[in-house]
Parts: C-alpha cells; structure tokens; sequence
C-alpha cells in the first residue's frame, strides 16, 4: 500500500516533470506565405507583422515561448502543400501564413486532416464559411465577399446612384462585383471586366467617361491597381467621378507609389494606418521603427493574428493536446484587435466594423483618412449553413 | 464619334509601346536567330533605372538618360554574358537560358531596388489633358507617346534604309552566313543589334514609367504580346513590326471598347458581359491565328 502509494507518487511527480518541460519547449507555428514573386511584398508585411508580435513579447505569445518557422509558397499551391506536408511530420500542430485563396485551399483540408489547427490571417474563403466549416480552422482577418457588400454600403451611404463596375476577369474578380450587387441599392451601369495581364486602363476610361456615372467601383489587386489609379488621376477623371474600393486595392505599397494620384478616393476596410485607439497607434509606431516602413493591412491582420494565437496559447499554457480548451480558447478572441472591435462568429469568422476611408494628404505623403463607419457587427452570409 | 476618335488614339498609343518593343525583339530573332525571352526585362530595368534616376536628381531628362543607359548595358551585359554561347545552339537551349535570366533579373531587381514599387510623376510639361476637338480632351503624356513612337519608327527607318549598319543589319536578315562569308565581323553586328534592341526597351520603360507601375514582374506581362506582334508583323522585319505593332495595338483597344457594347446589344447583360470578358482576352490571339492562316509567314516576313 506505502509502496504503492510512493510509486503512484513517483509517477505523477515525472508526469508532472515532462509537463513542465513540455510548456517550456517553444511552440512551433508553421509559417507558409508568398516571400517571392510580384506579390512578395504582402508575405513580408505578414511575417514582419507576426513577427513584431513575438518580439514585443521578448520570444514569446501569450507568455508562452514560440518558435515561428518561415516557408515561401512563391505563390504555388503544389509548394505550399509541401511544406504544410513536411511541417505536419516534423510535428507543428498550429499553421498561419498563407496569404492567397487558392493557396490556402490546397493547405488548409491536408492540416485539419491531421488535426492540427489553422488560423488564416488573411484568406477567408467561401468554401471554408458555409457548410466546410472546421472546428479547428478560424479566419481571423475576413469573409471574402465582406469588403465588396461593405463597398456596396458605403455606395449607398454616399449617395451613389449609377455606378460602373470595373475587375479583371477571374474569379476572385467576378465574386468582387457580385459582392458589391448584394447590397448596393442603386443602377449598375456597367461591368467591366478587364484582361488579368492588362496594364492599360485608357479604353476602358474612355468608356466610363462616355457612360457619366456617380462613381465607380474597382477591385484591381497589385500593380494593375496602381496603374488604374495613375491612370485615372491621368485621365482627369478622377475630377469628375468619384473612385470607390476596397482597401486592399489601394494598401499602404499602392498608395505609395500612386502618390498624389490617389487623393481623394475612396476606400472601404476594417483598419486604416490613421485608425484613432491607442493600440493601433502604438502598433504603427511599433512597426515603422522597426522595419523602416509603414504596415500595411496585412501587417496589422498578421499582428492581430498573433495576438489571437497567443491569447489561446496562454489560456492552455502552451499544450496543444488540450484540443476543446484551445479552441474555446481561440473562439473567445480575448485580445485587443487593432480594428477595436473584434469577435467571432459560430463558424469561426470574424464579426466586425467596416470603415470608409479618404485618401487625404497627411503631411508628405498620402494616407487614408478614416471619414466614418460604414457597417457595424457585419457577418458574413455563409455561416447560417455551418452546423459547429 | 469623340469617343471613337478617342479609342483610335488609345490604339495608336498601345501600339507605339508595342512597336519599341517589338522592332527589337524581330531583329534580334531575324538576324542573330535568338529567341531571348529577356526582352520584357531590359523594359523593366529601364523603368527602373529611370525611376531611381528621377527619384534621385528629380529631373525628366536625366531619368530617362538613366533609363536608356540602363537597359543597354544591361543588354549589352546579358550578350556578353550568355547569348554569345548560344548563337549556335537549338532555339530550346535559348529558352532555357533567357527564361533563367528573367528570373534572375527579377531577383536582382528586387534586391537592389526593394520590393516597393517606386513612385514616377508625370513630368510636369507633360501633366494635364489638351483639348484636340471641341469637348474632347486627351492625356499629354499619351500623345507624347504616340509622338516618340513615330520618331522611333522614322529613326529606325532611317538606320536600316540609309546607313550602312542598317545595310548589314538588312542583309544579316536576309542571309547570316553570307555576310559572314564575305569578311563581315558578324559578332560585332549581333552585339550592336542587341544593344540597339535593349536599348529601344529602355525608352518604352522610362516612357511607360509615369503611367504605369513600376514593378518585378513588369516585363513579362508585355512580353506574350510583343511576341505575337513580331509573329504576325513577319520575323525579322522592322516594317512587319510596325504593322503588326499597330494592328495588335488598335484590336485589342477596339475589341476592349467595342465587344461589351455590341453583344450587349443583341445578348442578355449577363451572357454578353462574360462573352464579351473572354473575347476581349482571345482578340488578339485570334488576330494572330487568322494572319497565321493566309500568310503563315506573317503580314511581311
């Protein structure tokens, strides 16, 4: 019996042992984002923005030691799976990273699958909301579709009777311009599409001069986007008719290059550089001394990311075999989001504002000025067919 | 009819930037034999270099000396290099090799110049529209454009028809081996024509500079298109070149202005749109494909 009870003893003192070690080892995220290729630029803003984080908190998220390990996908959904494939066996049980829709669709079923845990700090595809939603896989950024019917609303709050449509011809591009239809209220013009390897927008200007709309409404991603904005500053149409779009068609980069060609359109996010709360302030000071460069949305959805990582990290002190704890953990989102608000809805998607933005002269340089709130607690429109 | 009118320059615009293009990639190909996949980016160094160039010194002029020097040596760089390896080599050893040179250059770009796109203004003599007819006002830096791709094409002409480079040039087209054969350094004339054709990158790069992103990745986005310029304007030939160039250039403006509005017309919105977004992307191949069937051999090759 005393023999037994000091072997029990025994036992759970080891036990014990390895659990504390355990805690104390790093916990390893796998990091799989786009680092070559045109598109370069964003993966970077999204791992310095992680980054950022882990540093802040001296190595750590939540309190607890991470260890971030850093893939480029070069934009190829075949690369990505790879190494999501080579991460799952050397044992990484929690992925962040990737940054494209087609990319994310080739990774995410193969880490669930194996029971590990996704959390997309930018992609929220459609597939994923509605009736593929998984227990262990949360967006933390936003739906798809949600910056277009954000678009559609700020149309309507600005008063924007007849609009054209302009996107480039695939599907990402198509799903913009059915987003903004959803809830914009007044006449579509016109849709254009554009060519996907189009860098010259002068005929299609031409178009929307002859047609004389209230605004138009564009979603051209990377630098077609800047040549449309260079274009249609150019044009002088930027004089005449208004430009609506979502803020990742004109970010940080965009803008940058764009310069006084951007003044005065409009773009709808969640966050802005110029976002009025104390986090965000301390976050965009925090990010541009130590990169040398402003961050862009995608740094703040990657710092936000972290954030959120490590208020679940900490709730289960680093131990990712205490599955329902985690993710109850990660469903809570007890952290305090640059955006301000932030929660999640039952399909593990974001509830969130909307903001419409002005791009505004902010000394030097261009930055979009926050004009008001477009939609308040905005959910997507897969979730009612997610039975979590 | 404004607006027609409108659509014609807008034509002749993308095809003046097609044809600095083109006319060197079909000399290069016509005379020295080389499929260099390189072309699109000699564009993009040039953009580059004349972006830094005015970022710098804050004038046009310098920017677009630096712009044209940089691409040309470039070029000249990349013949030294690693072209002067293939000339006897199959076309499929040239592909491999400029392919791996495309990414080469975008890898170099990206380091030496960062990943943010840098930011061109508009020269100022060039900001602004003019008004050519009663309410009809177009860019001025789309008509200089079109002007520096006739001055272009009359220098060309000039070069090829009335020196005596271009007399080697012309014969090099039409027969390498003889102008080998009869003492002729040939080596020196694939070295100047490479030059001449990165060169004429360079210009379209500083000239596209203002209104377009300067980025990696600049390059190949033109390039399917100047091949197909040279495919249809007939292998070799600058004057091919020049037609190819303006027929691509006014199809593809047209096709763009024209195809929504004439199947919205006789089709229901949403067939006529998606109809219209896959033509619009198809006219020029399309193009392409018709020429290839009456003249396999290109308008004037």
């Amino acid at each position: 019996m005393v023999r037994n009870t000091i072997r029990g003893g025994l036992c759970a003192l080891l036990l014990a042992g390895a659990g504390a070690a355990q805690a104390q080892a790093p916990v390893k995220i796998g990091f799989i984002t786009t680092l070559s290729t045109p598109a370069g630029y964003i993966g970077e803003d999204e791992r310095d923005g992680f980054s950022l984080a882990i540093k802040q908190g001296g190595g750590k998220l939540g309190g607890v030691p991470v260890e971030l390990v850093v893939e480029d996908d070069a934009l190829k959904p075949a690369n990505a799976k790879q190494a999501a494939d080579r991460m799952l066996q050397s044992g990484i049980k929690l992925f962040t990273g990737v940054n494209f829709s087609n990319v994310l669709a080739a990774v995410a079923p193969g880490v669930l699958r194996d029971g590990a845990y996704y959390v997309s700090l930018n992609p929220g595809p459609s597939t994923f909301a509605g009736e593929k939603c998984d227990k262990n896989y949360f967006v933390a950024s936003y739906q798809n579709d949600a910056y277009h019917s954000a678009g559609g609303h700020a149309a309507n709050e600005l008063g924007y009777k007849r609009v054209v449509l302009l996107a480039p011809n695939y599907q990402a591009g198509r799903d913009a311009l059915a987003g903004f239809k959803r809830t914009y209220k007044g006449e579509v013009v016109a849709e254009i599409y554009t060519k996907l390897d189009q860098s010259d927008f002068s005929v299609e200007m031409a178009r929307v001069r002859s047609l004389a709309p209230d605004a138009v409404y564009q979603f051209h991603p990377g630098g077609a986007g800047i040549n449309f904005a260079k274009q249609y500053a150019n044009s002088g149409l930027n004089k005449t008719v208004p430009m609506l779009m979502p803020a990742f068609s004109m970010d940080g980069r965009m803008l940058a290059a764009s310069g006084a060609s951007a003044e005065g359109f409009y773009t709808v996010g969640m966050w802005s550089t110029e976002m009025d709360n104390p986090q965000s302030r301390a976050f965009v000071k925090a990010f541009t001394e130590t990169y040398g460069r402003k961050p862009t949305d995608y740094g703040m959805q990657a710092y936000d990311t972290a954030l959120l990582i490590g208020s679940a990290l900490k709730a289960v002190n680093g131990d990712l075999s205490k599955g329902d704890a985690f993710r109850a953990a990660l469903l809570k989102a007890d952290f305090q989001s640059l955006r301000g608000k932030f929660r999640f809805n039952h399909n593990h998607h974001p509830i969130q504002d909307y903001y419409l933005m002005r791009i505004e002269r902010g000394g030097n340089e261009f930055v979009p000025k926050v004009v008001r709130k477009v939609i308040s607690d905005d959910k997507d429109a897969y979730a009612d067919q997610c039975k979590l | 009819m404004a607006l027609l009118f409108e659509q014609l320059l807008n034509g002749l615009q993308f095809g003046a930037m097609l044809f600095m293009l083109a006319s060197g990639l079909t000399l290069i190909f016509g005379i020295m034999g080389v499929i260099n996949l390189t072309h699109g980016s000699f564009y993009m160094v040039g953009a580059y270099c004349g972006a830094f160039a005015l970022g710098q010194t804050n004038s046009f002029a310098a920017g677009a000396a630096a712009g044209l020097a940089g691409a040309a040596l470039y070029g000249l760089l990349v013949e030294f290099a690693v072209i002067r390896r293939l000339y006897k080599r199959d076309h499929l050893y040239q592909v491999l090799a400029t392919f791996g040179l495309i990414l080469f250059t975008n890898e170099a770009v990206s380091m030496i110049f960062g990943r943010q796109p840098p930011m061109v203004e508009i020269p100022v003599f060039l900001q602004g529209t003019v008004p050519l007819a009663p309410g009809f006002q177009y860019p001025v830096m789309r008509l200089a454009f079109i002007v520096v791709g006739a001055l272009v094409a009359l220098g060309l002409w000039f070069l090829i028809n009335r020196t005596r480079v271009g007399m080697l040039v012309r014969a090099g087209a039409d027969d390498r081996e003889m102008v080998d054969a009869l003492g002729v350094d040939i080596q020196k004339l694939y070295t100047v024509v490479f030059g001449l054709g990165a060169l004429l990158c360079g210009l379209a790069g500083v000239m596209a500079a203002p209104l377009l992103a300067v980025e990696i990745g600049m390059g190949e986005r033109v390039l399917i298109t100047t091949f197909v310029v040279i495919v249809i304007g007939g292998v070799g030939s600058v004057r091919g070149a020049m037609a190819g160039a303006l027929l691509v250039g006014m199809v593809d403006s047209l096709g763009r202005a024209y195809f929504p509005q004439i199947l919205g017309a006789m089709l229901s919105p949403e067939v006529a749109d998606m109809l219209a977004a896959g033509l619009v992307s198809a006219s020029v191949y399309v193009l392409m494909a018709l020429v290839l069937i009456f003249r396999p051999k290109g308008l004037l090759g």
